[in-house]
């Protein structure tokens, strides 16, 4: 469980947020600007909270006292853009989080990852030679190799073609339901609200709704949360 | 300017600009005959100096890359005034005459110098030895490996380090897995152009180091020491500096350029 309760001021943004992740997905959604890959950053370690606590299974990530380095926190990422490494290959990039294990039982796991996502047949090519659909794959199976403890993911589904989207998405959903990961997905897409089972609604720093699809329609507290549950109902 | 004068200016210029640049380093081959090169190559000037200018030139080079590398990545991953501050100071040997880096040099190390008064209590003595050889060429061309580096580490995207850190790389494992390679042909065309620097270097080496053969006495030292005496060695020894700049020259533009390739 992810437990994040964190303040944080960058620039003219007033970062504050107050959410919990448990064994489901939940989607933070919201307009350009409010803060959402801002906070994904705090959760991982890249940029640090001026206040809060970050906790996750019960142990402290964050807590003003306590600040474990990314390199150290278990928790899987896959931003906007793959952001695979150019200089490796497929099966490189996997590999790059298990250099704790020896060569051939790390040559092993990557492969395996890569098997479990579909894309074993990828393991020796450049990452410039892959489409939209399978450097995101790629960029998942790097990130679970290493077995994190939760899954953050940002706008994993923006940068694709609408078949390979909805392809993902469905992938994406079934992978999360057998393994039980906590995942936070950010997102501006109603459509991948198909993929959580909650949905947080960030506006200028702060979560100012959380619920499911349903609740979010029923009672909207904003424009945005009221455009954005209806277009996810279309 | 219509378009035919712009296109005429503008090989008029590359062929003024290109010619000048050309002719002297062709009138030393051309001057030259076969036998006064192989005269000259016989000098006894020429071995302790080739030998002291690749050795010098690649201790220099060896800090340059090393200290500089990191000095580069700290200042292009932090903005702010101290960064600013500091990559001025790094740029500042390029803005100084070569002499002047010399005199610099020697009140700072010199016995009675800056630092050299401490170093001397301890019996260290650098002035006019090989060391100082090595340091005159550090001084001057670290400002062109580091502007370099600074470009190359700036354009590695933020992403990239981002995710090898939650990848479980540390910050220098993140450095020396995803900066340096992806920045790997800035990297080697900065470290090319600072080591021709290096090689090339003259003033401050005179006035730090001196010109003793075999000690200090580096091969722009060996030509100019040459010329006092025998014009044709003096033009044997240049011919020599040449080939070697631009043989090492092509070989690491040829390493950069395969990297960007890949």
């Amino acid at each position: 469980m992810l437990e994040v309760r964190i303040a944080r001021s960058v620039g003219s943004l007033q970062l504050d947020v107050d959410l919990s992740v448990s064994s489901g997905t939940v989607l933070v959604a919201g307009p350009n600007g409010a803060g959402k890959t801002t906070l994904l950053h705090l959760i991982l370690g890249i940029s640090r909270p001026d206040a809060g606590r970050i906790l996750l299974d019960g142990r402290p990530l964050f807590d003003g006292r306590v600040d474990v380095p990314a390199e150290r926190r278990r928790l899987g990422y896959v931003p906007q853009d793959s952001a695979l490494f150019p200089h490796l290959d497929v099966l490189g990039n996997v590999a790059f989080g298990l250099g704790h294990l020896p060569r051939a039982e790390r040559r092993a796991r990557a492969g395996a990852w890569l098997t479990k996502l579909g894309v074993s047949d990828l393991a020796r090519r450049r990452t410039a030679a892959l489409s939209g659909g399978e450097r995101q794959r790629v960029a998942l199976a790097r990130a679970l190799a290493r077995e994190p403890r939760a899954l953050l993911l940002d706008e994993p589904f923006a940068s694709l073609d609408p078949t390979s989207r909805r392809e993902l998405r469905a992938s994406v959903r079934r992978w999360l339901a057998e393994w039980r990961l906590p995942a936070l997905i950010v997102s501006h897409d109603p459509a991948d609200a198909s993929v959580a089972d909650r949905i947080a609604v960030m506006e200028r720093g702060r979560i100012v709704q959380q619920g499911t699809a349903e609740q979010l329609r029923a009672a909207p507290v904003s424009d945005f949360v009221a455009g954005f549950a209806a277009s996810q109902a279309t | 300017m219509r378009s035919r004068a712009w296109d005429a200016a503008q090989l008029a210029a590359i062929g003024l600009l290109v010619s000048f640049l050309l002719l002297p380093v062709a009138s030393l081959g051309l001057t030259l005959s076969w036998d006064e090169l192989v005269t000259g190559l016989r000098h006894p000037l020429l071995l302790p100096a080739v030998r002291l200018s690749l050795t010098t030139s690649a201790s220099s080079l060896t800090l340059v890359v090393v200290l500089g590398s990191l000095v580069a990545w700290w200042i292009a991953r932090h903005a702010g005034r101290v960064s600013r501050l500091i990559e001025s100071v790094t740029q500042l040997p390029a803005v100084i005459p070569p002499a002047v880096a010399g005199v610099g040099l020697l009140l700072a190390f010199g016995r009675r110098g800056l630092f050299g008064a401490f170093l001397e209590r301890h019996g260290i003595a650098i002035p006019f030895t090989t060391p100082a050889v090595v340091l005159a060429e550090t001084f001057v061309s670290a400002p062109f490996f580091i502007q370099a580096a600074i470009a190359a580490f700036r354009r590695v995207d933020e992403n990239l380090i981002a995710v090898a850190r939650t990848l479980g790389a540390s910050p220098f494992r993140t450095f020396l897995r995803v900066a340096v390679p992806l920045s790997a042909p800035g990297l080697v065309a900065g470290a090319a152009m600072s080591w021709a620097r290096s090689l090339g270097e003259f003033g401050a080496t005179l006035l730090f180091a001196g010109n003793l053969t075999g000690r200090t006495q580096t091969l722009p030292l060996a030509v100019y020491t040459a010329m006092e005496s025998d014009l044709r060695a003096a033009r044997a020894l240049a011919l020599v500096m040449v080939a070697a700049s631009f043989g090492l020259l092509l070989v690491l533009r040829r390493m950069s350029s395969e990297g960007r390739d890949a």
